[in-house]
């Protein structure tokens, strides 16, 4: 896909997302929209996958660590066809699969995750795995930067490293917002690149909002160097939506009539200056 | 009885001839290949096996990864470490998320019996048993081990097999096959029902000879698989015996009593006795010490028979 469709994939994913949690009354408002755009560049240009046949062989693995940023993930699997979009009226409600976080009996999500600090270690398993049976596969997880405070983060890190999945790629979705606040005020993560480089990963600092470099950064090939590769993404937690954005309380918050309204023609806008 | 492999040797050697017929099958480690028995599988097959260092959370997140990728993951470490540092992993990565990882739980209960309650495993029966689809099994001794390994190998469900340190007497005939699921009759009575497991289960042959020799018909059955419970055989022998003692290497609360107690009082309500290890820190000393300080030797077994037929309940 173009730079320039992705783009209207990212407004149109966001539109998706803000009306099923509007109309469903729930949802981790703030992460999915920082997130979105990463989603975009891996589900709609980088990563291989199969809608009609998601246990395909040679598919590309992906973790949502962060699994409160289940929105976006859901909403982008509904529009490549992976399940029906009108199910997407049914998250969080009663008796439905599309639960608040990642539920792998959902078409194309491999794992169930929720738990913070557990999606880069399965990612290692993965990718570990990959490497014995000689497979090409790559695997991407996506993490929260609030999540870097749990220590099972830093055990995988130390795996990725010693096992050498240079197959393996984490993304750290660098809001700088956690539910209580400024994550340097919560739990200090800085000096966050210098420290996944000390644990022996390959690190780049990327805007996580570029469409274009996020294909170009995500999308490059293992370079057989043995070391697995993190980006931190720098991103804007409630991206696209001024009411929210850098706002901690919408990590998790429904928009009422007014605010989607008002969401809905600033992604309008945003559409029409990307046209 | 004599005694034959403990189940950790018997174990690793079983899984060593399923690993070679099955490349997917790999084990997992955190530095515990000692403790584990995992040391010649790890020579014989370095590529089926995988050292994570001393970090169990990572180790039970590695393992589903390598389950989502097409593995038949085991991991080999100690009870009481699998049971609780790492058990959000087991619960999130594996059981809810369905991924077919085993975990060999070695030295459960209180084989480090002098190494203090951080290296008990007493509560992981009571926990378990609340994991959906999760097979818990306890075997008692080397041939249990194997046959039990062999059928949890034939399913895709994860698993928790908690084992002993020790040599055991053999109870069972080799070849001998189970059932996951299925208690064993291992004696007939209509008097009363010994429900026991694991290591505590070569006590409890004793004990029923030794009624036996008083005239005490006792029935025993094995329960080597403790989730999923075999109620049936529960609710046949409170029908058909009307007393039930229950054994175990675990706390009294939430284990195998506490699962027998429930399954007759919904069903069949008689008089139970559950011996387990009491609400404490526990006492210090090898496994058969502490055993014997709570009575859950042949010995405590026999007596707790006798005052629950004499109790009139």
């Amino acid at each position: 896909m173009e730079i320039q469709e992705l783009r209207k994939k990212a407004i149109a994913i966001r539109r998706d997302l803000l009306a099923m949690i509007h109309k469903c009354k729930a949802g981790h408002t703030g992460g999915a929209l920082s997130s979105t755009d990463i989603l975009v560049a891996l589900y709609y240009s980088v990563m291989k996958v199969d809608p009609g046949n998601p246990h395909w062989a040679e598919r590309d693995y992906f973790v949502m660590s962060k699994g409160h940023s289940v929105e976006g993930l859901i909403c982008i699997l509904a529009d490549l066809g992976f399940f029906d979009k009108a199910e997407l009226d049914t998250f969080c409600r009663y008796g439905t699969r599309l639960i608040g976080h990642p539920n792998n009996k959902v078409p194309g999500i491999e794992m169930n995750t929720g738990a913070l600090g557990h999606g880069l270690s399965v990612a290692v398993g993965m990718a570990k795995g990959l490497k014995m049976a000689g497979r090409p596969n790559r695997v991407f997880a996506v993490m929260g930067d609030g999540e870097q405070a749990e220590g099972s983060i830093w055990e995988a890190a130390m795996a990725g490293a010693h096992y050498r999945l240079d197959n393996l790629t984490g993304v750290i979705d660098r809001n700088r917002l956690q539910i209580s606040g400024d994550t340097e005020e919560v739990m200090g993560l800085e000096p966050l690149a210098g420290r996944w480089r000390a644990f022996g990963w390959d690190v780049h600092e990327i805007d996580g909002h570029d469409l274009a470099v996020l294909v170009d950064n995500l999308g490059a090939k293992p370079d057989g160097s043995g070391k697995p590769r993190l980006f931190i993404a720098e991103t804007v937690k409630g991206k696209g939506v001024r009411e929210m954005e850098n706002v901690a309380k919408w990590h998790h918050g429904v928009p009422d009539d007014a605010l989607l309204a008002s969401a809905m023609r600033q992604l309008a806008g945003e559409e029409g200056r990307t046209a | 009885m004599k005694k034959g492999l403990s189940c950790r040797e018997a174990f690793t050697a079983e899984l060593e001839e399923l690993a070679r017929a099955d490349r997917r099958i790999v084990a997992l480690t955190s530095d515990a290949r000692g403790s584990t028995s995992l040391a010649a599988y790890a020579n014989a097959l370095p590529g089926q096996f995988v050292e994570v260092g001393i970090a169990e959370q990572n180790e039970i997140g590695i393992a589903a990864g390598l389950a989502a990728v097409g593995y038949r993951p085991y991991v080999c470490a100690p009870a009481s470490f699998m049971s609780a540092r790492s058990l959000e992993q087991f619960k999130v990565d594996v059981v809810y998320s369905r991924m077919n990882v085993k975990i060999f739980a070695v030295s459960g209960g209180v084989s480090y019996g002098a190494l203090g309650f951080s290296h008990h495993s007493i509560h992981d029966i009571a926990v378990l048993r609340t994991f959906p689809g999760l097979r818990l099994v306890i075997p008692c001794d080397g041939v249990q081990m194997v046959g039990l390994l062999r059928a949890l190998e034939n399913s895709d469900l994860p698993a928790y097999i908690r084992v002993g340190k020790a040599a055991m007497p053999l109870v069972y005939r080799a070849g001998t096959e189970f059932e996951v699921g299925k208690a064993v009759r291992l004696r007939d009575g209509d008097d009363a029902t010994i429900i026991v497991c694991g290591e505590m289960v070569a006590g409890a042959l004793d004990a029923a000879d030794a009624l036996a020799a008083e005239g005490v018909k006792v029935r025993v059955l094995d329960m080597h698989t403790l989730h999923p419970l075999d109620s049936e055989a529960v609710i046949a022998a409170a029908r058909e015996t009307g007393r039930i003692v229950t054994v175990e290497e675990h706390s009294v609360n939430g284990g195998l009593g506490a699962a027998v107690a429930q399954i007759a009082a919904n069903h069949r309500p008689v008089p139970v006795r559950t011996l387990g290890f009491p609400d404490e820190f526990l006492v210090a000393g090898g496994s058969a010490d502490v055993f014997r300080h709570y009575g859950l030797d042949a010995t405590g077994i026999v007596a707790a028979t006798r005052e629950l037929l004499l109790s009139g309940d």
